[in-house]
């Protein structure tokens, strides 16, 4: 870790690798952050107006549940989950078979710090744009239960649209962010050093991507409980 | 020239070097033989600095390069390039990006520069309109002499090549073996190179050297290896009937 925030041999290269994550880790993730949005919105949407039996309980609230249901925990955890999916095995994959088709090596017989060079762009990039696709898997999530609400008949575009509104509390969104933040940390470290610490063949980056990812997605629901707990309450 | 002086090197309790000395010429291509398991990659590796000795010096043209640190290193690093046993190209890299990376990396050349250095160092090893060709599109041949392009794209004084034969045919192997002699002779560079071939043996060696069970078992040039009595290293290089034949004449 320390070895890893030292100074870049040339800022140039490293930023030419920070934008090629950002491509990778934000238009790439994008197909499947849209799907997953848009159907779990879907989803929280129905099955909210499913339970709400109780006829004095105004059909407002089923938008006040999914926007909160959405901003609070399926978009930043949920969506941090699938990222960890796909990203952490990617990051994972991607230098293990590095480091087994001595990549990493050659890097460091040029003295390039590899670990610096490989990771920390990954780790700034992730920093840098997952809130962006947390926060477009927010809007998505809502316009998806807005979509599967009316279009079913199950409450009206006004219903869900005032509910959305009422009683909105900004700071949700902020801490949704810092959880996201800390999501990315999580998942971009943990996979960086399952894949640069793999020894071995093949077989080994196969396991490497799998420990990130189930590492990854272990921390991040222990760090959903213990942020919830030490910011909310 | 590299003086390796009484290198040792264990993992987990088991020694792979064992007080190993010797020297490395300058303007040669200097070759380490021996068998699998025999030490030769750890030995290149405790050379580069991938791996710290336990134990003795290594010294680059009279400057102690053995426990240094990282940014002590950094002077030597420039100075080395290496051909790894499969290449190590980096994939996410085109042919062309692969060889400009260490001069992107460590000098300020214009585009313009880097890309006639990238040029000259390809059409050096032979291998013209292929800058486009991702890694994944070339042959093994052709991955070992883009290679040799990045390894010699910063002008080093030292080369290490780690089975650079290894996966190839007999003809390709041979055009490695006189490549890398030439390009050795051409800049006067320390080359070192481990290998298992043969044909490297007669054909490029300028000095040998045979690791068994992890020592220095013989040294000399090929004319002492025709001649030699050591059983160790004549089971080794004389091991087909052919082999024999030859040695008997």
């Amino acid at each position: 870790m320390k070895e890893m925030f030292t100074r870049p041999e040339k800022y140039s290269l490293y930023w030419k690798q920070f934008i090629r994550e950002l491509n990778n880790f934000g238009w790439g993730s994008l197909g499947i952050v849209a799907l997953t949005s848009v159907f779990m919105g879907a989803v929280i949407t129905i099955q909210t107006i499913y339970n709400l039996v109780n006829p004095l309980v105004p059909m407002t609230a089923v938008g006040i549940v999914a926007r909160d249901s959405i901003i609070l925990e399926f978009s930043p955890t949920m969506m941090s989950l699938v990222l960890a999916g796909k990203i952490g095995s990617s990051i994972a994959s991607e230098i293990g078979t590095m480091r087994v088709s001595e990549q990493i090596d050659a890097l460091e017989i040029m003295g390039i710090n590899s670990s610096a060079y490989l990771v920390l762009p990954k780790i700034f990039a992730a920093i840098f744009i997952f809130p962006f696709v947390v926060i477009i898997s927010m809007f998505l999530g809502i316009f998806g239960g807005w979509v599967a609400g009316t279009a079913a008949g199950v409450i009206s575009s006004t219903d869900y649209i005032m509910g959305i509104q009422d009683s909105f509390v900004p700071f949700n969104i902020t801490f949704a962010i810092i959880k996201t933040l800390t999501f990315a940390y999580l998942i971009t470290t943990v996979s960086a050093y399952q894949g640069y610490y793999t020894g071995g063949g093949a077989l080994e980056v196969g396991q490497s991507s799998t420990n990130a990812v189930v590492y990854s997605s272990i921390l991040i629901l222990i760090f959903d409980y213990v942020l919830t707990q030490l910011i909310l309450t | 020239m590299i003086e390796l002086k009484n290198i040792s090197k264990g993992f987990n309790g088991r020694s792979i070097l064992s007080n190993v000395s010797t020297s490395f010429e300058k303007g040669h291509v200097n070759l380490v033989i021996g068998g699998s398991g025999s030490g030769k990659t750890v030995m290149m590796k405790c050379m580069v600095g991938l791996v710290e000795v336990d134990s003795g010096e290594i010294i680059y043209d009279g400057k102690q390069f053995s426990g240094l640190s990282r940014k002590e290193r950094k002077p030597f690093r420039q100075e080395i390039g290496m051909v790894f046993q499969g290449g190590a190209l980096f994939d996410s890299l085109n042919v062309e990006q692969n060889v400009m990376f260490p001069l992107s990396m460590f000098t300020n050349q214009t585009l313009e520069e880097k890309l006639e250095r990238v040029n000259f160092c390809l059409r050096r090893v032979n291998l013209v309109n292929s800058n486009k060709l991702s890694p994944s599109e070339l042959s093994g041949g052709m991955k070992k002499r883009v290679a040799i392009a990045r390894a010699i794209a910063t002008k080093p004084d030292y080369l290490f090549c780690d089975e650079p034969n290894s996966g190839l045919d007999p003809r390709t192997s041979i055009v490695i073996d006189n490549l890398l002699k030439e390009i050795t002779e051409e800049y006067n560079i320390t080359t070192i190179m481990n290998t298992h071939d043969m044909n490297s043996v007669l054909e490029v060696g300028d000095k040998i050297l045979f690791l068994h069970q992890g020592k220095k078992w013989w040294e000399g040039t090929v004319e002492d290896i025709l001649r030699t009595e050591n059983q160790e290293l004549n089971d080794f290089i004389f091991a087909s009937k052919l082999a024999k034949g030859i040695k008997k004449h």
